[in-house]
C-alpha cells in the first residue's frame, strides 16, 4: 500500500467518521434541548390551552402567567431563596469537607486510614431513602423540623463527592508538593486551604454542580422537615401549585414557577461548566 | 342507635318542632352543651330590642379571654380565603396569617399530594398528645379540615371534639344537607365536623349528541335514556354506533357507583368487602371499555378533559357545578361550554364530589372563636348567601339553594341557561353516606388503579385484579385483612 | 499518640516516615466526616434496623405496637414475594437505561477527545448534554407524561404518518412504560456519565495513540486496547454511581406512573415499595424493607469493591 493512498484513505474515513459523529451529536443535543423549549413554550400557555395537549408554538399568556404566580399566595420568591441558601450551603460545605477527607485519606497515612476507606466505600452504596425513616424521628427529636440545618449539614458526609474527589487527587495532588510545602513552614490547615484547595478546583466545581442540582432538586425530604410556609423550597410549593385546589388548578402557573425555578440551575451550571471543561482539558483524572 | 337517629333527623329536617326536640333529647345526655347553647337558639336583641345578626355578634367580639392564637391546618387556599372574606372581623396580615378580635390567625397549609397533609397533620396531632396537653399554648391546633374520604379517620378518634361540646347542637343546622352531616358522625353518633359547602353532582351531557343520538336535548327526555345502569348502558351502544363516547373514562362514573353503596369497604372483622355497586361498575365498565364506547383515562388527565372540547365526542361527565364552572374550560371558543352546549340531569343515581369539612382539634384553647367560626360560615344565611354570591359555592343550605333553584335570573350560560340548582337539590337529598368508612380513600383509589389494569387487558381476570387490589390496600393499611 | 505512631510507622514506605508525625492531622480532617456521619446517617440507621424487629404502625389514628415480633416483618416481606419482583422492575429498568447509556457516553468521550476530528462547537454540545440532568425529575416526568398519553403529540404524529391507525396506550402497555422509565433516566443521566469518560480519556498519555498509530492500530484497536483498559477506574466509579442511582430509582416512575408503579406493578421499584409503607406509617415493614436494601447494596458494593481490588493485585 502506497503512502498517499493511505492518506486518502484515513482522511475519508476520519471524514465519514466526523459526520456520523455530527449527526449523532445534534440530533442528542435536539433530545436534550427539547425539553427546555416545551417549558418554555408550556409558560406561555394558559392552564385552558395546557389542557388541550401539546404544540410547539408559543402562546401569549407569558405575562399573565407570571402576574398569576406572583400574585397567587405562594410564596415563590421565597421559595427560591430557601433553595438558593440550601443548595449553595450544601454545595460549599459538601464540596469543602469532602476534599477535606479525601485529602485526610490521601496524605496522612494512620492506623485507620484503611478502614476508613473501606468503610466510606461501603456506606457509599447505602441509599438514602433507607435512613429516612430514623432521621424524620431524630430530627424530630433534636428539634430541627423547619430548620435548614437537617438539609445542609448532612451534605458533609457525602461519601461519593469523598470518592470521586478522591480519585481526583491520586493524579492531581502530588504529595512532594505537600512536602515542599511543609519545608516551607506551612501548617497543615493552610496547606489544604491555599495548595490542595486550588488545585482541585476543576473537580470541585464538577462536584459542586451535582450537589447543588441534587439539592435544588431534592423534594423527598424537605417535605418532612420544612412545614412552614416561609420554609418551604421550590419543588415543595411547585407540588403545592399542583394539588392546591382543583377549583383553581392552573397549570399555566405550574409551568411558569418550573421555568422560573430551572434558571438559577442553569445559570450555576454554566457558569461552572467552564470549570469543568478546563478542568477536563487540563487532563488531570487518571483515576 | 345510629341508624335510628339518623332516620329521625332525615324525616325531621327542616322543621322547627323537631329541631326542638332533638335539642331536648340531647340535653339529657349532655346538659353543658345545653346550656352552653342559649346565644344560638334565642334572637339575640340589642338595647332597643332590635334582633341583632350573627354577625354583627361576632365583629363585636374580642376573645380576649382565650388562647393567643388559633392554629388552623388546611391544604390550599380555599378556606383561607372564605374566612378572610366572609368571617366578620377578620383582618388579613399577609397570606396565612391574619387577626380576628385579639386573636392570631395562624393556616398551616400541607399540600394534598400522596397523603402529605395527613401524614403532617397526624404526626403533629401525635406529637401535641391526646388534649395537646404537650403542645405550648400557641402550637395548639384548633381547627383543621378534612375531606369526605378520610373524615371518619380522625372522627372516630379522640382527636376531634363533639360539636355538641362546643355548643353547637342539631337545632343549629336545620337545613344542612344530611350526606354532610353523615360524613363526619361518628361510630356513636355524634357530630364531630361541619360543611359549609354541599356538592351534589349530576350528569353534564353534551346538547348537540343528545339531539343527534337521542333526537332530543330536553333534560327530562334525556334523562329517560340515563334512568338507571340499564338503559345507560343502551344509550352508550347507541352512542358508540355513531362514533361518541358515552363517558370520557370509566372512572367518571366510579364515584356514582361508590356513594350508593349498601356496605362498607371494611367489616367490623377488618376484612375487607368489595360491594355490589362497586362489582357492579367493574361489569358495567369492562364491558363499555371492550365495546370502546369510553376510556381508562385517570380524572384530571389531558386524554380525560379532551371531551371537554367538542372535537373530544364525549356525551357526558359526572359532575357538580364546580366542574362545569372551573373545570370544562367553557371560556374557551372550541370548548363544549363556549356556546351552552352542555346541560344536566339528575342520572342513574344521586352522587356528591368534593366537599371541605372543619373539625374542631380536641384540646383547642379557643372554643368560643371555632364555635363562632363554625356556625357563621356553615348555617348563618346571610354568610351563606354572600359565599353563594362571592365564590358560587353550592352552600350546605337547602333552605338558601332552593331560593336559588326558583330564581330564573340563575341560569347557567353554559347550559343555555338551564337553572341547575333545582335538579343539584334533588339529587342530594337521595346521598346517603351511612356506609362510609376511613378507609375509603385508600380503598376507592387502589381499587380504581387495579381495576384499569384489568379494563386494559394487562389482568386477565376480575380475580387476578382482585388480588392485586387487596395487596395494595394492605400495604396501606396493615391491619386490613384479605376476605378468606 | 506516640503509639499510634509506632504502629503506623512500620506501613509508611520509609521516605513517608518523616511525614509521621503530622499524621495525627489525618484523624483531625476525618472529624467533620465522621461527626456529621454518626449523627445525621449512622444513628438513623440503627434506628432504622431496630425498628424492623417491631410490630409498629398506625390503624387509623391508633397506635399499634411497637411489639417486639423478632423476624415477622422479614417474614411477611418475603411471604409474598413481592419484594423479588420489585427488585427484577428495578434491575429491568436500570439495565435498560445504563447500556445506552455507557455506549453513548462512551462513544461521544472518545469523539470529544478525539483530536484528529476536530469537532467544532464540541464545548456547546459539551454543555448541553448535561442540560437534561438540570430539569426536575417530577418536571420531567410531567413533560413525559404529556407527550406520550393516548391523545398527546407523539400518538398524534404516529397516526398522521400512517404507522399507527388508532393510538398506542404507552401506559397501559408493560414494557413501552418501562422502556419510557429507561429512556427519561438515559437522557437524565448520559450526559453526566460523558463528562466524567471524558475527563478520564483526557488523562490518557497522548503518546500511547501514537506509538500505536505508528505500530498501525485502527482506532477500534485503539479504543479496545488503550482507552478502555486505562479507563476502567472511572468506567468502575460510574459504574458504581450509576447502580446506586439505579437501586435508589424512586422520582421517575413515581411520577410517570402517579405512584401506581403499573400497569400490573411492572414499573413498582424497590424504594417506590419503602416509599409506600412509609407513608402508610407501617414503621415495622418500612425497617425491615431498608434492612434488606442494605444487604442487597452491602452486597452489590462488595463485588464492586472486590473487582477493583483484583485490579490492584494484578498491578502489583
Amino acid at each position: 500500500m502506497s503512502e498517499p493512498i493511505g492518506e486518502i484513505k484515513k482522511s475519508t474515513s476520519t471524514h465519514a467518521r466526523r459526520v456520523i459523529a455530527y449527526i449523532v451529536l445534534i440530533i442528542l443535543s435536539i433530545l436534550c434541548l427539547f425539553w427546555f423549549y416545551i417549558l418554555l413554550i408550556y409558560s406561555t400557555r394558559s392552564n385552558g390551552e395546557i389542557q388541550k395537549g401539546i404544540t410547539f408554538i408559543p402562546s401569549t399568556h407569558f405575562v399573565e402567567n407570571f402576574k398569576n404566580l406572583v400574585n397567587s399566595s405562594q410564596p415563590v420568591f421565597q421559595g427560591l431563596r430557601n433553595s438558593l441558601i440550601i443548595a449553595c450551603s450544601s454545595a460549599l460545605l459538601s464540596t469543602y469537607f469532602s476534599t477535606l477527607t479525601a485529602y485526610a485519606i490521601h496524605v496522612y497515612d494512620f492506623k485507620l486510614k484503611k478502614f476508613i476507606f473501606t468503610f466510606i466505600l461501603m456506606i457509599m452504596m447505602v441509599p438514602t431513602q433507607v435512613t429516612v425513616l430514623g432521621f424524620i424521628q431524630l430530627m424530630t427529636k433534636m428539634n430541627l423540623i423547619n430548620n435548614f440545618i437537617p438539609l445542609i449539614v448532612p451534605t458533609i458526609a457525602a461519601p461519593v463527592t469523598f470518592y470521586y474527589l478522591k480519585q481526583y487527587m491520586e493524579s492531581a495532588l502530588p504529595l512532594a508538593l505537600i512536602e515542599a510545602a511543609r519545608i516551607d513552614g506551612s501548617g497543615e490547615i493552610r496547606t489544604f486551604n491555599t495548595i490542595a484547595l486550588p488545585l482541585m478546583k476543576p473537580a470541585i466545581a464538577v462536584q459542586a454542580i451535582f450537589t447543588f442540582v441534587s439539592s435544588w432538586n431534592n423534594y423527598f425530604i424537605p417535605t418532612f422537615i420544612l412545614k412552614k410556609e416561609k420554609m418551604k423550597t421550590i419543588p415543595i410549593i411547585i407540588a403545592q401549585l399542583r394539588s392546591s385546589d382543583y377549583l383553581k388548578f392552573d397549570m399555566g402557573q405550574v409551568y411558569m414557577m418550573i421555568t422560573l425555578s430551572i434558571f438559577p440551575v442553569i445559570i450555576v451550571y454554566l457558569i461552572l461548566s467552564k470549570h469543568i471543561v478546563s478542568g477536563i482539558a487540563m487532563g488531570s483524572v487518571k483515576g | 342507635m345510629r341508624k335510628f337517629k339518623k332516620a329521625m333527623a332525615l324525616t325531621l329536617v327542616t322543621a322547627m318542632a323537631a329541631a326542638s326536640f332533638v335539642g331536648c333529647s340531647k340535653s339529657s345526655s349532655s346538659s353543658s352543651a345545653a346550656a352552653n347553647n342559649n346565644t344560638t337558639k334565642e334572637a339575640v336583641t340589642d338595647a332597643d330590642g332590635k334582633e341583632v345578626s350573627m354577625r354583627d355578634q361576632i365583629a363585636a367580639k374580642k376573645y380576649d379571654n382565650e388562647g393567643k392564637v388559633l392554629n388552623i391546618y388546611v391544604w390550599n387556599d380555599e378556606f383561607i380565603s372564605r374566612v378572610a372574606d366572609h368571617f366578620p372581623g377578620y383582618e388579613k396580615v399577609d397570606a396565612t396569617t391574619g387577626k380576628i378580635g385579639d386573636v392570631e390567625v395562624k393556616f398551616t397549609k400541607v399540600d394534598n399530594q400522596d397523603n402529605k397533609y395527613q401524614t403532617n397533620l397526624d404526626q403533629t396531632l401525635q406529637d401535641n398528645g391526646k388534649n395537646q396537653e404537650n403542645a405550648d399554648a400557641d402550637k395548639k391546633i384548633d381547627i383543621f379540615l378534612v375531606e369526605a374520604d378520610y373524615a371518619l379517620k380522625y372522627v372516630n378518634s379522640s382527636y376531634t371534639m363533639k360539636l355538641a361540646d362546643l355548643g353547637i347542637t342539631d337545632a343549629d343546622l336545620p337545613n344542612q344537607y344530611q350526606y354532610t352531616k353523615d360524613a363526619v358522625t361518628d361510630s356513636e353518633g355524634n357530630l364531630k365536623g361541619i360543611s359549609w359547602q354541599g356538592c351534589p353532582g349530576l350528569l353534564i351531557y353534551r346538547r348537540d349528541v343528545a339531539k343527534d343520538v337521542l333526537g332530543t336535548d330536553d333534560p327530562t327526555e334525556v334523562q329517560k335514556s340515563v334512568a338507571d345502569w340499564d338503559t345507560f348502558a343502551e344509550t352508550a351502544k347507541k352512542m358508540a354506533d355513531k362514533n361518541y363516547l358515552m363517558t370520557s373514562s370509566v372512572n367518571d362514573t366510579y364515584r356514582v357507583f361508590s356513594n350508593n353503596v349498601s356496605s362498607k369497604w371494611v367489616d367490623e372483622n377488618n376484612v375487607i368487602n368489595v360491594d355490589a355497586n362497586i362489582k357492579k361498575w367493574v361489569d358495567v365498565s369492562k364491558a363499555m371499555v371492550d365495546a370502546k364506547e369510553t376510556g381508562t383515562y385517570a380524572l384530571w388527565s389531558d386524554d380525560w378533559a379532551k371531551g371537554f372540547y367538542k372535537d373530544g365526542n364525549v356525551f357526558c361527565y359526572f359532575g357538580p357545578a364546580w366542574l362545569i364552572d372551573f373545570s370544562m374550560h367553557c371560556d374557551e371558543e372550541g370548548s363544549v361550554g363556549y356556546d351552552g352546549g352542555w346541560a344536566v340531569t339528575e342520572g342513574p343515581q344521586g352522587f356528591f364530589w368534593g366537599g371541605t369539612w372543619i373539625c374542631a382539634a380536641a384540646g383547642t384553647d379557643n372554643q368560643e372563636l371555632v364555635k363562632d367560626l363554625m356556625l357563621c360560615l356553615t348555617t348563618d344565611e346571610e354568610t351563606m348567601t354572600q359565599i353563594v354570591e362571592k365564590d358560587h359555592d353550592f352552600v350546605n343550605n337547602s333552605k338558601v339553594m332552593e331560593a336559588k333553584a326558583t330564581d330564573d335570573k340563575f341560569g347557567d350560560k353554559y347550559l343555555s341557561n338551564q337553572n341547575p340548582v333545582g335538579l343539584f337539590c334533588n339529587g342530594i337529598k337521595t346521598v346517603s353516606l351511612a356506609n362510609i368508612s376511613g378507609y375509603d380513600q385508600g380503598c376507592n383509589e387502589e381499587f380504581q388503579n387495579a381495576m384499569k389494569d384489568y379494563f386494559d387487558g394487562n389482568y386477565k381476570t376480575y380475580e387476578e385484579a382482585l388480588d392485586a387490589f387487596y395487596d395494595k390496600v394492605i400495604v396501606k393499611y396493615p391491619e386490613l385483612k384479605k376476605p378468606e | 499518640m506516640a503509639q499510634n505512631q509506632a504502629s503506623v510507622a512500620p506501613m509508611g514506605k520509609g521516605k513517608k516516615s518523616k511525614v509521621v508525625r503530622y499524621n495525627r492531622w489525618g484523624y483531625i480532617f476525618l472529624i467533620p466526616f465522621i461527626a456529621v456521619f454518626l449523627v445525621f446517617n449512622l444513628i438513623p440507621l440503627i434506628s432504622t434496623f431496630y425498628n424492623s424487629f417491631f410490630e409498629n404502625y398506625m390503624a387509623q389514628l391508633n397506635h399499634v405496637g411497637p411489639n417486639f415480633v423478632g423476624f415477622q416483618n422479614y417474614k411477611t416481606l418475603f411471604a409474598d414475594g413481592k419484594i423479588w419482583q420489585y427488585a427484577g422492575n428495578t434491575a429491568i429498568m436500570w439495565v435498560m437505561g445504563f447500556i445506552p447509556q455507557i455506549i453513548v457516553s462512551l462513544l461521544l468521550a472518545q469523539w470529544f477527545s478525539d483530536t484528529r476530528l476536530k469537532l467544532k462547537g464540541s464545548t456547546f454540545f459539551k454543555t448541553v448534554i448535561y442540560m437534561p440532568n438540570l430539569i426536575m425529575a417530577s418536571a420531567f416526568s410531567l413533560l413525559f407524561f404529556a407527550l406520550f398519553s393516548d391523545g398527546g403529540p407523539i400518538n398524534d404524529l404516529l397516526m398522521k404518518m400512517h404507522i399507527l391507525d388508532e393510538p398506542f396506550k404507552f401506559f397501559s402497555s408493560k414494557w413501552a412504560t418501562r422502556s419510557l422509565v429507561a429512556a427519561m433516566n438515559f437522557l437524565m443521566w448520559f450526559g453526566n456519565t460523558t463528562i466524567l469518560l471524558m475527563a478520564g480519556i483526557m488523562g490518557i498519555d497522548v503518546s500511547l495513540y501514537e506509538a500505536a498509530e505508528v505500530d498501525g492500530a485502527n482506532s477500534w484497536q485503539r479504543f479496545t486496547r488503550i482507552t478502555l483498559p486505562l479507563l476502567k477506574p472511572i468506567l468502575i466509579y460510574v459504574m458504581i454511581t450509576s447502580l446506586i442511582g439505579g437501586i435508589q430509582m424512586f422520582d421517575v416512575p413515581q411520577i410517570l406512573t402517579n405512584g401506581t408503579g403499573n400497569p400490573t406493578d411492572s414499573t413498582m421499584t424497590l424504594i417506590m415499595y419503602l416509599n409506600k409503607h412509609l407513608y402508610s406509617k407501617n414503621y415495622g415493614m418500612g425497617g425491615a424493607i431498608s434492612v434488606v436494601l442494605f444487604l442487597l447494596t452491602g452486597a452489590l458494593s462488595l463485588l464492586v469493591y472486590n473487582i477493583m481490588y483484583r485490579k490492584k493485585d494484578k498491578e502489583a
